[in-house]
């Protein structure tokens, strides 16, 4: 290299400097730590002792383990695709000619921007079993509501109903994709005299697609995580653990009986998960995703 | 021709209706929060539930008063008074006979209790009456035998906003300021960080030649792939050994070391601004420094905006990590010390949680007023750049 070349290196490793320090120290290390932990009986008080696959045999034998998967796995096969497609439809509905597109986009907005603790208060309240307004208005119309929170079988259902409300961040990115779409496109197809729903597939969809997968992954990823929302409105998981999502479980692991081995050994897992779910999302979906410019 | 407008008119009419409804659906949540956290309890639990809060006024001795609704009587009753217990009770006329009250005790007998006959209270299903209380009751040994029986068509109702509930749900979280405090502490920290340190890591990545530079960006990349719960425990036992939990210290220092997120979406925006520029500026002589703080950065402000705002919101947010990492009252944030009152008094005053989560979500809601332009380009950006 030359002397230019020399001094264009250490320029530029001067300024991602902050993000090597924070790679190594929030990333790498962490990452190799847990690998070793998860192989390991630990509990932060002492030192970490090698146990070989003992965490991962007990995880898999582990009917809790199990059930968690199980609720977090219902979770996302129901909220997934519904987010998907509603966040679609409200954005192509706003994509129309409308007046007062701002408002409603802020409407359908406003909820995903809640603070996830406040909502779960709000979503608390909605489906309390007494005065829950929802069980009301269902009755206004003549349902008898269930017991949402204290149900089984209504746990989950309450949880994907609260992520539909939050869709408004994929809404908008969508939105911004179908304004991007060119206009031309859909005047020769009305040339052809192709019909709404001939546009929506053969021009909107396929022109939208790579956000479509975009919000998919991202989709996938959150989904699997999901934290928070049962974390506060189900405590230690809910009636017979209906509500006990895997980064619940996880957490309880590390952080109420300080089984960090295992905790890491749950987390290597659920990084393995992810992984296989978004290459299978990506090898299904790649032949449909159309990149302009390419 | 005729047909088909007809058909397109349809299909707006359609439109509309279904934004509308939708439009409803989506803000009912927030609606119903801040409309309970405005009621007095009573009303947060009365069925069919109360959608405006509002305070009732009855008449009474010729004088307005505020008061709180009690029980309906739709059958004429009397208003007597038991001299044994020295109180006051309704009862349907039905059971009063010569001066006494005629009723059943708990083990089935028949009793026949000497009553004063106060009032007669001439109450149908068509004219019920209604029992009221003052709101304030007077203390003292009669507090409880404070109420009146009056015609419900007297009783009206005015919409009346409790402000003070959230003043009541302030002192309710005990910590409240402190809250407050951390969180605004947290939220500044964690801008400023992430702000200068993914815009300088950004500008290494985007706007100098250096060997080696795309295959140590692919590295960072690719560590968006990993989920936080693998690299939870051991950033936790790690701050542990520095003394750092129940301090507010685990939940900053990280920002300062440039997420990758952030350091791609600023070179996204680094890329676009041309070169020549940079050049112009190095045949001058300057330092790739001062072309970092004098050029780059004030040419990237909105991008600079979409980043520190979507840090602020993750931080006034975050929940996960507050959790972790917090273990004194005092050092909780917003979001921890809601859950905190939520776990301690929930179930039962509704209102005053409803006032806390609105004064939680609030913030933000008007933030996002303010700079709705800078957000939807932000949100609109990590999407179609991803």
């Amino acid at each position: 290299m030359t002397r230019g070349e020399w001094r264009n290196l250490g320029v530029g490793l001067a300024f991602i400097s902050p993000w090597i320090i924070g790679f190594l120290a929030f990333t790498l290390y962490p990452a190799l730590a847990s690998i070793y932990y998860s192989f390991c009986d630990y509990d932060v008080f002492s030192r970490p002792v090698w146990i070989g696959l003992l965490n991962y045999r007990d995880m898999f034998t582990d009917k809790v383990f199990w059930k968690s998967l199980y609720n977090t796995m219902y979770y996302a096969v129901f909220s997934l695709p519904l987010g998907l497609v509603i966040s679609l439809l409200i954005a192509v509905m706003l994509n129309q000619q409308i007046q007062a597109r701002p408002l409603f986009r802020t409407i359908y907005f406003l909820p995903s921007l809640v603070p996830v603790v406040a909502s779960a208060m709000i979503w608390l309240w909605i489906l309390n079993g007494k005065y829950g307004i929802l069980n009301y208005l269902l009755g206004l119309v003549g349902l008898q509501g269930p017991d949402w929170l204290a149900d089984e079988l209504w746990t989950k259902p309450s949880l994907i109903l609260m992520s539909v409300w939050g869709v408004g961040g994929s809404m908008v990115i969508y939105l911004a994709a179908l304004q991007d779409v060119p206009r031309e496109l859909y005047e020769s197809a009305l040339i052809d005299g192709a019909s709404a729903w001939h546009k929506f597939v053969h021009v909107t969809i396929p022109m939208i697609s790579p956000v479509i997968y975009f919000n998919l992954i991202m989709g996938i990823i959150g989904a699997l995580q999901v934290f928070a929302q049962p974390y506060i409105m189900f405590g230690g998981g809910g009636p017979n653990r209906s509500a006990l999502f895997y980064a619940v479980y996880l957490y309880q692991n590390a952080f109420d009986y300080y089984e960090m081995g295992f905790a890491s050994a749950m987390a290597w897992v659920l990084f393995i998960i992810i992984f296989f779910l978004t290459w299978v999302a990506t090898r299904t979906t790649r032949r449909h995703i159309y990149y302009a410019g390419e | 021709m005729k047909e088909r407008y007809y058909g397109r008119l349809v299909g707006r009419v359609v439109l509309y209706v279904v934004l509308l409804a939708g439009s409803v659906v989506f803000m009912l949540p927030l609606a119903w929060m801040i409309s309970t956290a405005l009621k007095p309890i009573e009303q947060t639990m009365s069925m069919p539930p109360t959608w405006i809060p509002h305070r009732h006024f009855a008449e009474i001795d010729g004088r307005r008063m505020p008061v709180k609704k009690g029980e309906t009587f739709t059958e004429p009753c009397y208003v007597v008074y038991d001299g044994l217990l020295a109180r006051r009770f309704v009862v349907p006329q039905s059971q009063v006979r010569e001066g006494r009250l005629i009723r059943h005790n708990i083990s089935g007998e028949t009793e026949r209790i000497p009553v004063d006959i106060l009032e007669e209270i001439p109450a149908s299903v068509t004219e019920p009456w209604v029992r009221v209380f003052p709101e304030e009751r007077v203390p003292g040994p009669q507090a409880r035998d404070q109420w009146w029986v009056v015609p419900s068509n007297r009783l009206t109702a005015k919409i009346a906003p409790r402000w003070e509930n959230f003043v009541n749900a302030i002192r309710a979280m005990k910590y409240f300021p402190l809250y407050l405090k951390n969180t605004l502490i947290l939220c500044f920290l964690t801008v400023v960080g992430t702000v200068f340190s993914s815009s300088l890591a950004a500008y290494g990545f985007s706007r100098i030649q250096w060997r080696g530079r795309n295959k140590v960006f692919l590295v960072a990349l690719a560590t968006m792939m990993i989920p936080f719960p693998v690299v939870m425990v051991p950033i936790y036992c790690m701050f542990r050994w520095l003394g750092w939990i129940g301090t507010l210290r685990p939940l900053w220092v990280g920002s300062f070391f440039a997420g990758a997120f952030n350091v791609f979406l600023l070179r996204q925006f680094f890329l676009t601004i041309p070169k020549d520029l940079s050049d112009a500026a190095r045949i001058d002589g300057c330092s790739e420094l001062r072309i970092y703080w004098q050029i780059m950065l004030p040419l990237c402000r909105p991008a600079l905006m979409v980043v520190a705002l979507f840090q602020f919101m993750f931080t006034w947010n975050d929940f996960l990590g507050p959790l972790i990492y917090l273990t004194d009252q005092k050092t909780f944030t917003l979001a921890l010390g809601l859950q905190f009152f939520q776990s301690q008094h929930g179930g039962t005053e509704w209102h005053y949680l409803m006032a806390a989560s609105t004064l939680v979500a609030l913030p933000v809601i008007v933030l996002f007023f303010f700079t709705q332009k800078t957000f939807i380009e932000g949100i609109s950006m990590t999407g179609l750049k991803g």
